[in-house]
């Protein structure tokens, strides 16, 4: 190890600070390792944190040092994150990593035309946010290490954001990480793809170049760390360049599975304000629909930041609906019912979705390679777009699981 | 002192405070016989005829009541964190240079720290009721020179009903009274809705004495305390801090997580049939205990559902449902907020309770156990479904138990509480303090699920294919620990050192709180 300082801090402190700590490290020259503990659970987990801090500095070869810990309640994937954090801090070319067990519900992966309706947006280094996510039931949560994420802070959601994907049980919810702006970004992917990310949000991007850049690196990884589950990306475009070329990026990779629209960039980008009724933004959002839907993904739309009027985001959601995009954001979990419920079809979707089901089970029973409903044909996108309808009425309590027999 | 493992498995002392004890036997197992407790005989010739009893100061009624040490003390927490007196009373009684008396609070509050105090100096031996914040504190570092003794509202009842406590001098603060005596709680600058906790003491206790800041000439009508079992008033400037004592508004939460917690409450009601034409509930004044009656409202509205009466700490939100006609009745224990108080005051069909018609055990019948489904939290819940209201995972006591243990009677008991917070886990193995029996918890409605004790077959059966995520406890119990970084560690206490019992309803013993060492 090479001493480069001989005091680092990571964390947060303070009154107002809740599930989350502070640490200190001062390298010394002899005396061993010596702890200064406050914690708010020192009754229940005294034991458990001094253990780990013991582990973790024989981990990093800490000999000598003075640390300071003041928590106030963080869980063990934030204690090990800041305190790893503060080693780094002092050797920043320490390439060692410790990392936590997986949790056994954290290993599944998710399709490329998996349903995106909700997606739940967790500041990257505000951990007190993740534990509970994945019970509010969006269709995925995104760690966000990009806007919500202070500069200065940078490497600390990186740990942060690491240690949750292994060991925060997001409750089967698909594990989504943006993360910054390219090529800055591509420096945040050894922290995600080894630890089963299901998709990768990139911020303001401009072109099928960047999207190659990520693939090319993400392949890297996988190979690297022997990664076999699928990797999706979701291109966000926020700017006007970014809209013109909405195509040609949505169509850069085989594992983009939708291209995501953020407007608050955009409108700034072409010199207006972002309004209710979305005028400014009409024409970007049905070129990214286009433009989605000719590379065969899904168009995801921006999210709705008031969160306490819920009746002008299901109006919002229901317009985006009928522009095409299949997905919202979320920045508040009281937004993800919403959302759901708008994206639910109708009651005349939902009927006629059954019928082409059916006429497509009986075409199938009857082993007759055409489906056909009265006297149309039936092509397989549609018959794939009614069960998803018939999937999504399902999920909304708006059908009975028994369906066919009523 | 010597300790005994009762009925729930815990152990207790047969002495506290130079009194015998009896253990806790079991829920519905203790049935004591004999007459009730007898206040002196007095006449009218005693008191004046025009009706006149206000004495000049608060210390002039203390002698004139024959205030001495070792004497029992009664207060009321109907001001809640606003109340002024109670602490200039301890001031006087300190003045007078009286030792050892016995504080009989129906609940204490963290205003009151002011009494430590007197506590360290001998003034107060101890305290029995409640041991909020500062005062937990002291008594569990095992500080306070007598044993603490914690009773539900309605244990309280029982104490005086039975004897167990006689109270000498009963100091009421009465936002609005009359020379005589009559008080009332629902007007006047410091109203605060109802005085029901002060029933009791104003009939048991041998002395009686009505404070107020808004005396008005006889009679104070309607009034809730009479007059005829009143010794003294001494009149006041102020009573304390009107923003203390009852909240403009309360708030509901805005955490999402206990948002999704309250959810689940009134999904569940609806789905276990609960929720039917002339149904009752209880609810208190937690934030996920109001955001859960705003969810039932919206339930009720939808299915044409309305209820016959709930049950109070009222709120706005609980006046809006009586407003709006989605309830016949609410009968209140306390009032919460300035709409509760309005309404009780204009609205005959708010009506001010008592423990004795709410809770208490020497009743022939309470409301308790009539009342449908009662909502409450708890600071600790165990796989067998215990839980417990007084003390943290820490050890230390830190709230009373109010009406809590006497609620647990309801037909349908749930516990809404969040399975951890912070680090700290809810759902355990054994709870720190047992306050209230297993066998009389029936739902427990978590963030992560819900889990329905397995006795109530009835439930399970009523919620089976509802789409609710109904879990075992010890389920729960599995993810927590995950989370947390395994079962937390109990606190190191002296298990020789008991600082205060928990008693059950009926006055036994149900649990110790031991002196926390450091």
């Amino acid at each position: 190890m090479i001493k480069n300082l001989k005091k680092s801090s990571a964390g947060k402190r303070g009154d107002s600070v809740r599930s989350d700590c502070y640490f200190e490290i001062e390298l010394k020259n002899s005396g061993g390792i010596k702890l200064y503990l406050t914690s708010k659970v020192d009754v229940m987990y005294e034991e458990s944190i001094k253990q780990m801090i013991h582990d973790m500095s024989k981990f990093f070869g800490l000999k000598d040092a003075k640390i300071l810990l003041e928590d106030n309640g963080a869980l063990p994937f934030v204690l090990a994150a800041r305190f790893e954090l503060a080693v780094k801090r002092l050797f920043p070319d320490l390439q060692k990593e410790y990392l936590l067990p997986f949790h056994v519900n954290n290993l599944y992966s998710t399709k490329k035309d998996q349903l995106r309706r909700s997606r739940l947006y967790l500041p990257g280094n505000e951990p007190k946010f993740f534990v509970n996510a994945g019970l509010h039931s969006p269709d995925a949560i995104i760690l966000d290490l990009e806007d919500s994420v202070a500069p200065s802070e940078k490497d600390a959601a990186q740990l942060v954001v690491r240690n949750a994907l292994r060991s925060v049980n997001f409750y089967g919810v698909e594990r989504m990480v943006r993360i910054n702006q390219l090529p800055k970004g591509l420096d945040d992917l050894k922290y995600m793809v080894p630890n089963n990310v299901n998709v990768i949000l990139v911020p303001k991007c401009e072109s099928a170049e960047q999207i190659h850049q990520l693939e090319k690196e993400v392949e890297k990884l996988k190979n690297q760390h022997k990664v076999v589950n699928d990797i999706f990306f979701m291109p966000i475009i926020e700017s006007a360049l970014g809209v013109i070329k909405a195509y040609e990026i949505a169509s850069a990779s085989k594992n983009n599975c939708s291209l995501a629209i953020g407007l608050e960039d955009y409108t700034a980008d072409i010199g207006t304000q972002r309004t209710n009724e979305g005028r400014e933004s009409i024409f970007a959002r049905q070129m990214l629909v286009n433009a989605a839907k000719a590379a065969g993904i899904q168009a995801i739309d921006t999210v709705f930041s008031d969160v306490a009027d819920m009746e002008a985001l299901r109006q919002s959601v229901i317009e985006a609906k009928s522009l095409g995009f299949e997905g919202k954001g979320c920045i508040h979990p009281r937004q993800i019912k919403v959302v759901h419920e708008a994206f639910a079809p109708t009651i005349e979707e939902i009927e006629k979705a059954k019928k082409i089901v059916q006429a497509f089970e009986e075409a199938e029973k009857k082993g007759l390679g055409v489906v056909s409903l009265g006297s149309k044909m039936i092509d397989p996108p549609v018959v794939k777009r009614a069960l998803n309808i018939i999937n999504l009425a399902l999920m909304n309590n708006l059908i009975s699981k028994d369906w066919r027999k009523q | 002192m010597k300790l005994v493992k009762n009925a729930a498995g815990r152990f207790v002392p047969t002495e506290v405070n130079g009194e015998t004890q009896i253990p806790f036997k079991g829920v519905d197992k203790y049935k004591p016989t004999g007459v009730k407790a007898k206040p002196q005989i007095r006449t009218c010739i005693d008191y004046p005829y025009d009706g006149n009893k206000v004495v000049k100061d608060l210390k002039t009624a203390l002698k004139k009541a024959g205030l001495k040490d070792g004497m029992t003390i009664s207060t009321h927490h109907h001001l809640r964190n606003g109340d002024a007196v109670t602490n200039i009373l301890f001031d006087a009684i300190k003045e007078m240079g009286i030792k050892n008396i016995r504080w009989f609070p129906s609940a204490s509050f963290p205003v009151h720290s002011h009494l430590i105090k007197y506590l360290e100096d001998g003034t107060i031996h101890h305290i029995e009721g409640s041991m909020n914040g500062p005062l937990g504190k002291f008594t569990t570092e095992g500080k306070m020179k007598g044993v603490g003794v914690l009773r539900s509202h309605g244990g309280r009842y029982q104490s005086l009903q039975d004897g167990e406590v006689q109270v000498d001098i009963a100091v009421i603060l009465a936002p609005t009274a009359d020379p005589f005596g009559n008080a009332t709680g629902d007007r006047g600058k410091s109203a605060c809705g109802l005085i029901g906790f002060a029933l009791g003491d104003s009939e048991y206790a041998d002395r009686v004495i009505i404070v107020t800041d808004n005396l008005v000439p006889f009679p104070c009508v309607p009034w809730q305390i009479q007059g005829g079992n009143v010794d003294f008033v001494v009149e006041v400037e102020s009573l304390g801090d009107p923003k203390k004592i009852v909240s403009g508004t309360t708030e509901v939460t805005k955490s999402p997580d206990r948002l999704l917690i309250a959810e689940y409450v009134a999904d569940f009601i609806e789905a276990a049939g609960i929720m039917k034409d002339g149904f009752s509930l209880q609810a208190g004044a937690g934030g996920t205990n109001l955001a859960f009656v705003l969810f039932l409202k919206e339930k009720m509205k939808a299915k044409g559902v309305k209820a016959r009466f709930m049950r109070g700490g009222s709120t706005k939100y609980l006046v809006e449902m009586l407003e709006e006609g989605l309830t016949d009745y609410i009968l209140d224990g306390q009032t919460f907020d300035l709409e509760g108080v309005r309404s009780m005051r204009e609205n005959a069909n708010h009506v001010n309770t008592s423990p004795f018609t709410s809770y208490n055990f020497h009743g022939k019948g309470n409301f308790a156990s009539i009342v449908d489904t009662a909502v409450l939290g708890a600071t600790e819940v165990d796989v067998k479904f215990n839980a417990n209201v007084v003390t943290h995972s820490d050890g230390y006591l830190l709230h009373g138990i109010g009406g809590w243990q006497n609620c647990l009677y309801s037909k349908c008991t749930i516990l809404a509480i969040p399975s951890f917070r912070d680090r700290i886990p809810v759902i355990v193995d054994d709870v720190t303090t047992i306050c209230g029996p297993g066998e009389l918890i029936d739902v427990i409605i978590t963030e992560r699920g819900i889990a329905i004790n397995p006795k109530r077959k009835d439930l399970l059966k009523a919620v089976k294919g509802s789409g609710l995520p109904i879990k075992d406890i010890k389920q729960i119990k599995k993810e927590v620990d995950e989370i947390c970084g395994g079962a937390p560690a109990k606190p190191k206490v002296n298990k020789e050192k008991v600082v205060a019992i928990v008693k059950w309803v009926d006055g036994t013993v149900l649990d110790s709180v031991f002196k926390v060492e450091n």
